[in-house]
């Protein structure tokens, strides 16, 4: 299981790594972490003609904190992000999921901004976008943008990236105070994709009812998918059991998941609506204790 | 002769070598100007091919050659039998071998069509990435029973309903039982074992030496001395031309036992045409189709039992997927419809099976080798039974034991190694109550399941129990020498696959010989230094291989005796051995070096008198009339989230049988391993296929294998009933811990959701959380 | 910037278990292959090429990755750790390799060196591991022959007698 031949070209500034995309478009790949491209190119899954290694920009590696809101540089590794302590802190819907992905050896490689590029709606990290609202920042030759997580994964494997960009950093906002978040999954194996994953985020206004809401999934169709009438349900409610009840029957009924060979479609439903109740329980109780995971 | 070494836990020999990466494997052979190989596979299961363009191919630089069957000339000939049918009366059996490369046809995904030979294996993948062939798709066997009707799409043109064979066995008079019966129990079972993914995937390296005139292959093989045979007939050469290595081979499990594959056969023929050193090294996404499985049988299977649960008898109908070829003959099948009888008295015995082609990958056995597919069935409708009766799992099993005093056992059908199914010594009782002891069975059922169902959880316990055939024939040889060094050296032709050969022979050698053991150097696996023997497979090395070196060790020690009384001139029972030396009795100082003594058996001058041999070393070979029963026990505890279905073990405990034990140590990583397979084949591994015969998870992304957080810490314990039919008395073990473990996830996960109760029946492997979900569903 | 003067070979200058080597390789060149078959370090072993067995983990700088998904000239200026590094050969192993000798923690060993590359770095971060620890750390690699519990004892008795003075 070789790979294709390939050129290959150390990028020496992220300019001269965007001018060459320019050049070549989608006969072009960037090189980051490589652990979802690296697989599918043994496999000659993909066969791009050009690979632009992103990995000797070392500017691109950063964790910056801004009033609580956290921005991700594209070369940074998932075990940085993991270890982190500001990230603990600040994002701890991110810091739990992080475990859940693969195992250390592919984390100590993989970046967050490669794994979002690659948009499998398997993987749990998209999902975590929605749910806590992040952004994309893209830049090309000519010029950058900021695209919304809600407006990021177009389909399977498919974003929003224009063949001359690269997803160069994302950004989460800043949790109101009173926020709880959790995120749950089912997998076969621990580090297997998820058979379904829930990411929760709720918040309290001074009266203890829920002000805001984020409920996302994967592995529930061709992308990650935000619950939206589901989290709509909880907004100025208690989030006591009954209506967490039914909004995790709501975003069950919001899933359009295939299956695979795990797991039927009306498994991975059911699970959707355990999980997004698991889910949401634990946010709550954390939103009400002040500790937000 | 003390017994400092056997069975003691002693640490492996081979370990140093392997723990610093400097052990020989494959896919580490590198030889001056060697080429790589690559094949073109089949995608389709089943397809003519109308024409195959190579032009793309031959013309990319770093191509040395390519090949299709026309370029193999007469050398292209289908593979040989391997396992004749047993002499069941009224068998039948239709033999159709795998060929090199495949001419006109193809019959399942992954079967080779073209093979690249190239500078590297990048190029060669490169280059069939070039071939362009024209395919016409054919209707697909794809589904086991589908497979089986008679209109089905036929693998081969001639043979309707794709009957590979057909085997019906009896003992008494089922029918007759039944009548009688208090209850006759009848389900329908289904049972895929995979495949077997050891960590190495398979590999031969072949270099021809036109000036020394002789051939050596490297090959990750289970039958070293086999291949060097086959492959020395094929090729016209004499057996003294060919030398077959099997180094270190990273796990076998059955499917390297597997004889003249494609690959095998094709590659040293290769290196002689091209007189340039060949090596292919398959890949993973090749070995999932490309090297054999064991996979699934149905079973419509039928039990009578008295009013106290006892068996009256039992009848089965099967059907067993044989993949598209069948050169390994039916040694699944005849262990399935053996090992179903188990460690009870079934004194009613109909069973009938029929092996089908499928456009799949050929089934060969791993580990197990069919016994699961029927210890599946008797254990389940023993777990029907008792419910129906009112008895626990563990009682009805009590009730059915074969009696201690009632060995040798002819069951009398006939077995794999052909002769009649016989248990040579065995206890069964004994085991039972050690495994229920060690996971508190009683206690669990009156107290701990209660309480903890009360809080809402969701716990189930199962225990069961098996036999396992081992040991079997036809023989395997060993030559034991002690070198000018002081070392004593131990060859035999049986090679490895990982289970510590290089200590466990030693062990044995070194006692007999009084050294130590670290002294004693085991070469395996390689014909120049001996290529007498079958190989390692069906849980034998240790039973026969190791009383073949036992007795050749036990003829060196008798030498080595006889020439330092001549030495020291007194009686033979004057002396000792130990620690590499001869000394008088009560006398240390009066010592000779077994080195030197080897020495003395060697002379420049003089002459060895008639009728001995010159050194310290004897042949010897052990053929067992028949196998050795090894049995055990298996018991489990599980909690299962009745949401997610998400099953965790609690607790894992088994006890085993395999008579007297060489190294503990070594016992407890078979039976550890052998557990972990079982768990994957119960709860995680599954080859999903499509109807065009396509198998949808062909990586280990999706074909689960279990990991170290999916195997529990498991409690061992074991008895001993040494073998009758050897003479250290060892029955074998490399299977044990496999075979019973899909039965014991069936019962305790019906035990956890109380499935039964709610109408609910678990009567295929494997099983999943979503497949629990689907069963439970609206129950 | 121009768009010619891709080679099809590139130079790779890296260090692996503390000696430097030079080489031209292709790009696509996998590490696990430049280990194996262009400097001969053939104990790093290569079992699915998908990275998912874990057969083939080195230390990058000394962080565990999967040769498989690297390719050698990522590896440019980089500090790669394998099998060979650790211990003194054969006749001297170290503290982990010796407990795994002394726990019959392998069998085959085809997956052995993978795991001793991971659990060496492990135990480095985590010096005094629970099970649950262990078995959590030891779940991205895969053994076909052992059913991991001897593994889990080797690591926990190289943990202890690290703790005890010794040096992984």
């Amino acid at each position: 299981m070789k790979p294709a031949p390939f050129r290959y070209a150390a990028a020496q500034s992220v300019e001269h790594a965007l001018a060459l995309k320019a050049e070549f478009g989608e006969e072009a790949r960037f090189l980051a972490g490589g652990q979802s491209l690296i697989p599918a190119m043994n496999f000659r899954l993909a066969q791009p003609a050009m690979l632009i290694d992103l990995n000797p920009l070392d500017d691109l590696d950063y964790i910056q904190v801004k009033d609580g809101a956290l921005r991700i540089g594209a070369r940074t590794r998932y075990s940085k992000v993991e270890h982190a302590a500001e990230v603990a802190c600040w994002q701890p819907l991110l810091a739990e999921v992080l475990p859940n992905i693969a195992h250390p050896q592919i984390r100590n490689r993989g970046t967050l901004c490669g794994n979002l590029s690659h948009a499998d709606p398997a993987s749990e990290l998209p999902a975590v976008m929605l749910a806590s609202e992040a952004r994309m920042h893209a830049r090309s030759a000519t010029g950058e943008r900021w695209i919304p997580a809600a407006e990021f994964f177009l389909n399977l494997f498919e974003t929003a990236l224009q063949p001359d960009e690269m997803l160069v950093e994302i950004e989460l906002p800043a949790l109101s105070a009173r926020t709880g978040t959790c995120f749950i999954e089912v997998a076969r194996r621990p580090g297997d994709y998820a058979m379904m994953g829930v990411a929760a985020r709720v918040s309290l206004d001074a009266s203890g009812n829920c002000s805001a809401a984020g409920l996302a999934l994967c592995n529930a169709g061709p992308t990650p998918m935000a619950a939206l009438a589901a989290a709509q349900m909880l907004i100025g409610s208690d989030l006591g059991a009954e209506v967490l009840a039914a909004a995790a029957a709501q975003a069950r009924d919001e899933v359009s998941p295939n299956g695979n060979v795990h797991c039927t479609p009306d498994y991975q439903r059911h699970l959707a609506g355990v999980l997004a109740r698991r889910a949401l329980t634990a946010a709550a109780a954390r939103a009400r204790t002040g500790t937000p995971a | 002769m003390s017994t400092r070494y056997f069975g003691q836990p002693v640490k492996r020999n081979e370990d140093a070598r392997l723990l610093t990466g400097s052990a020989l494997f494959v896919d580490d052979v590198e030889l001056g100007g060697m080429l790589h190989a690559a094949f073109l596979r089949s995608p389709y299961a089943h397809a003519k091919i109308v024409s195959i363009d190579l032009q793309a191919a031959k013309a990319r630089p770093g191509v040395i050659a390519v090949y299709t069957a026309e370029d193999l000339g007469d050398y292209w000939q289908p593979g040989p039998l391997l396992v004749p049918p047993p002499p069941v009366p009224g068998i039948v059996f239709n033999l159709r071998t795998q060929v090199p490369l495949a001419k006109g046809v193809v019959r399942h995904v992954g079967e080779p069509v073209v093979l690249v030979i190239a500078d590297s294996r990048y190029i060669a993948e490169d280059a069939v990435g070039d071939i362009y062939i024209d395919w016409e798709a054919l209707p697909v066997a794809a589904e086991l029973e589908a497979a089986a009707r008679p209109d089905a799409p036929r693998v081969h043109p001639d043979i309707p309903g794709n009957v590979a064979a057909h085997a019906h066995q009896k003992r008494g008079d089922y029918a007759r039982a039944a009548k009688d019966a208090h209850l006759t129990i009848k389900r329908r079972f289904t049972y895929d074992h995979g495949c077997s993914q050891p960590m190495e995937t398979r590999g031969v390296v072949a270099q021809w030496d036109n000036k020394a005139d002789k051939l050596t292959i490297w090959d990750t093989t289970q039958a070293p001395v086999a291949i060097r045979n086959g492959m020395a007939a094929m090729l016209g050469l004499s057996e003294r031309q060919v030398r077959v290595i099997a180094p270190f081979i990273g796990g076998g499990f059955g499917p390297k036992i597997m004889m003249f594959y494609p690959e095998e056969v094709l590659i040293p023929w290769v290196a002689m045409q091209l007189n340039t050193p060949v090596k292919w090294i398959e890949d993973r996404a090749e070995h999932f189709v490309a090297t054999t499985h064991e996979r699934g049988q149905i079973h419509d299977a039928e039990m009578a039992i008295d009013k106290d649960g006892r068996i009256l008898g039992v009848k089965d109908v099967f059907l067993h997927d044989t993949g598209a070829y069948d050169p390994y003959g039916l040694t699944v099948p005849i262990n399935s419809q053996c090992t179903l009888l188990g460690p009870y008295v079934v004194p009613n015995y109909d069973s009938v099976f029929t092996a089908v082609f499928t456009n799949k990958t050929l089934v060969t056995p791993y580990r197990g080798a069919g016994r699961q597919h029927g210890v599946f069935v008797m254990e389940r409708l023993l777990d029907i039974a008792a419910r129906e009766i009112g008895i626990t799992p563990a009682e009805i099993r009590r009730r059915n034991f074969i009696a201690p005093d009632a060995f040798p056992y002819n069951h009398g059908i006939i077995y794999q190694d052909f002769t009649e199914l016989t248990y040579d010594s065995g206890n069964y009782e004994p085991i039972l109550d050690q495994v229920l002891a060690t996971i508190g069975y009683e206690k669990f059922l009156a107290e701990e399941q209660p309480r903890l169902r009360a809080e809402g959880k969701c716990v189930g316990i199962a225990v069961v129990c098996y036999v396992e055939g081992t040991g079997i024939g036809p023989y395997e040889g060993a030559k034991v020498q002690v070198q000018a060094s002081g070392k004593v050296s131990v060859v035999t032709g049986i090679g490895t696959q990982g289970q510590g050969h290089f200590t466990s022979f030693a062990q044995i050698v070194a006692d007999a010989c009084g050294v130590d053991v670290t002294n004693v150097e085991v070469v395996t696996g390689d014909t120049d230094a001996f290529y007498w023997g079958a190989g390692t497979f069906a849980s034998r090395g240790a039973v026969v291989a190791g009383n073949a070196i036992g007795q050749a060790a036990g003829l060196v020690r008798q030498k080595i005796l006889a020439t330092a009384a001549e030495h020291f001139e007194c009686a033979e029972t004057d002396l000792v051995i130990e620690n590499g030396r001869v000394s008088l009795a009560g006398v240390p100082d009066h010592s000779i070096t077994l080195g030197e003594l080897a020495g003395m058996a060697n002379p420049m001058r003089g002459a060895v008198a008639p009728g001995t041999e010159p050194g310290l070393e004897a042949t010897s070979y052990f053929g067992p009339p028949m196998g050795a029963t090894a049995s055990g026990a298996h018991a489990m505890i599980v909690e299962v989230d009745p949401e997610t279905m998400m099953v965790e073990i609690k607790r894992y405990a088994v006890a085993h049988d395999c008579g007297v034990v060489i190294n503990p140590l070594i016992v407890e990583g078979q039976v550890q391993g052998g557990v972990a397979q079982g768990i994957g084949n119960a709860f995680f591994e599954d080859l999903v296929y499509n109807e065009e015969g396509q198998l949808l998870n062909a990586s280990l992304a999706d074909y689960l294998l279990p990991t170290s957080m999916d195997v529990p810490r498991m409690e061992l314990t074991h008895t001993v009933t040494p073998s009758p039919l050897n003479p250290m008395g060892i029955k074998g073990v490399g299977e044990a811990g496999a075979i019973p473990v899909g039965p014991l996830f069936a019962q305790a996960l019906e035990d956890a959701l109380q499935l039964p109760q709610r109408g609910v029946e678990l009567l295929d492997i494997p099983l999943s959380p979503s497949k629990l979900w689907e069963l439970a569903r609206g129950a | 910037m121009s768009s010619t003067g891709f080679a099809d070979e590139v130079k790779v200058s890296l260090t692996v278990n503390g000696r430097r080597y030079t080489r031209t390789v292709e790009p696509r060149m996998l590490l696990a292959d430049f280990l194996r078959h262009e400097l001969g370090l053939t104990g790093t072993h290569v079992g699915c090429e998908h990275g998912v067995c874990g057969a083939c983990t080195v230390q990058f700088d000394g962080q565990p990755v999967r040769s498989c998904l690297t390719f050698a000239v990522q590896a440019q200026g980089h500090e790669i750790s394998t099998v060979e590094g650790l211990g003194e050969g054969p006749a001297k192993l170290s503290v982990l390799q010796e407990a795994f000798r002394e726990c019959h923690g392998l069998q085959c060993g085809y997956c052995t060196p993978g795991i001793l590359m991971t659990m060496q770095a492990f135990l480095a971060q985590h010096p005094d591991p629970s099970e649950a620890q262990v078995r959590e750390a030891l779940s991205g690699n895969l053994c076909r022959c052992t059913g991991y519990q001897h593994i889990v004892d080797a690591v926990l008795l190289a943990a202890k007698n690290l703790r005890a003075g010794g040096q992984a």
